[in-house]
């Protein structure tokens, strides 16, 4: 192994990152693309239909990825912003920036897809459960850190502020996870937990993890893809950034 | 089982399908919207570097 001769703090600036992003995002966005076609294919067309749902049930296979990335983009800018106040990086910062809009996208779509399956399932396209209002609450957190960051002129300020905000507006995260435990909710308990038996068929199950991990995928491209920009709109008056927006076109 | 049955979804099509379609039209517009600000940053960034 010759891992030691490989300098990673090397790659914590931004210079340095900028051209290993545009080299994975090809990557990330083939995987995305690769898993889609077999996890809808077993969702939509091999997985049988739910035995009390008919085929209603097959939103599953949007909302459960959706809500689970909403809530682990969340965790990670957390873990970014912690590290962005601790060490005052600059592309730590840049990451919470860029993985914000896409966290605020699935949680998006794990509302919509949430209030398409409520209506058959449930009779209400919307509830104020636990489960629900803790998940717009999400939502309101992201557009909260993007109006912050926008609001402030000076990108540093903003950086440190926002980062204040994600961290103080992580305890939300848990309280979505375990709302269907810790209040009687509409909206019923997980199907999938890291401590029981799956409570659902092998194929839909696979199903799942399949498009969830499609859904990761996506996300790591269309984040990576977003902080090449965000590099450039920040550091774009450094020389280096201007070759690099040359040379690695 | 017939095409039209699979468009069907037994009845749920419209919220089968409403969940699909808003998933899919949100990423293309999340796609399109990312490469176009890149694409933005990479001529401010080659103005900047040029002057």
């Amino acid at each position: 192994m010759s891992s030691s001769t490989v300098n990673w703090f090397r790659y914590s600036s931004p210079a340095s990152f900028f051209p290993l992003a545009g080299k994975l995002v090809p990557w990330f966005a083939a995987a995305a693309a690769l898993l889609t076609v077999p996890g809808l294919w077993l969702g939509l067309v091999v997985a049988p239909p739910d035995a009390q749902q008919g085929e209603a049930y097959r939103i599953i296979f949007i909302h459960v990825p959706a809500a689970w990335m909403s809530m682990f983009i969340y965790l990670v800018m957390a873990f970014w912003s912690a590290l962005a106040l601790m060490f005052n990086t600059r592309l730590s910062a840049m990451m919470v920036q860029a993985l914000a809009p896409t966290g605020a996208l699935f949680t998006f779509i794990a509302l919509v897809s949430g209030s398409l399956w409520g209506r058959p399932a449930w009779g209400t396209y919307w509830a104020w459960d636990a489960r629900m209002t803790s998940e717009l609450i999400l939502l309101f957190l992201y557009f909260g850190y993007l109006a912050l960051h926008a609001a402030i002129a000076d990108s540093r300020r903003a950086d440190r502020a926002s980062a204040v905000l994600v961290l103080v507006g992580v305890v939300n995260v848990p309280i979505i996870y375990f709302s269907v435990k810790w209040w009687n909710t509409l909206h019923q308990g997980a199907t999938v937990s890291m401590t029981a038996a799956p409570k659902m068929a092998a194929v839909m199950l696979t199903a799942m993890l399949i498009m969830t991990l499609a859904a990761w995928f996506y996300a790591v491209a269309v984040t990576l893809l977003r902080v090449q920009a965000i590099i450039l709109e920040r550091e774009g008056r450094a020389a280096w950034a201007g070759n690099l927006a040359g040379a690695t076109r | 089982m017939s095409f039209g049955d699979f468009i069907a979804m037994g009845g749920y099509g419209f919220y089968v399908w409403g969940a699909y379609l808003t998933t899919a039209a949100a990423i293309i517009v999340e796609v399109f919207a990312v490469r176009a600000r890149l694409k933005d940053a990479r001529r401010a960034a080659e103005e900047g570097a040029t002057r």
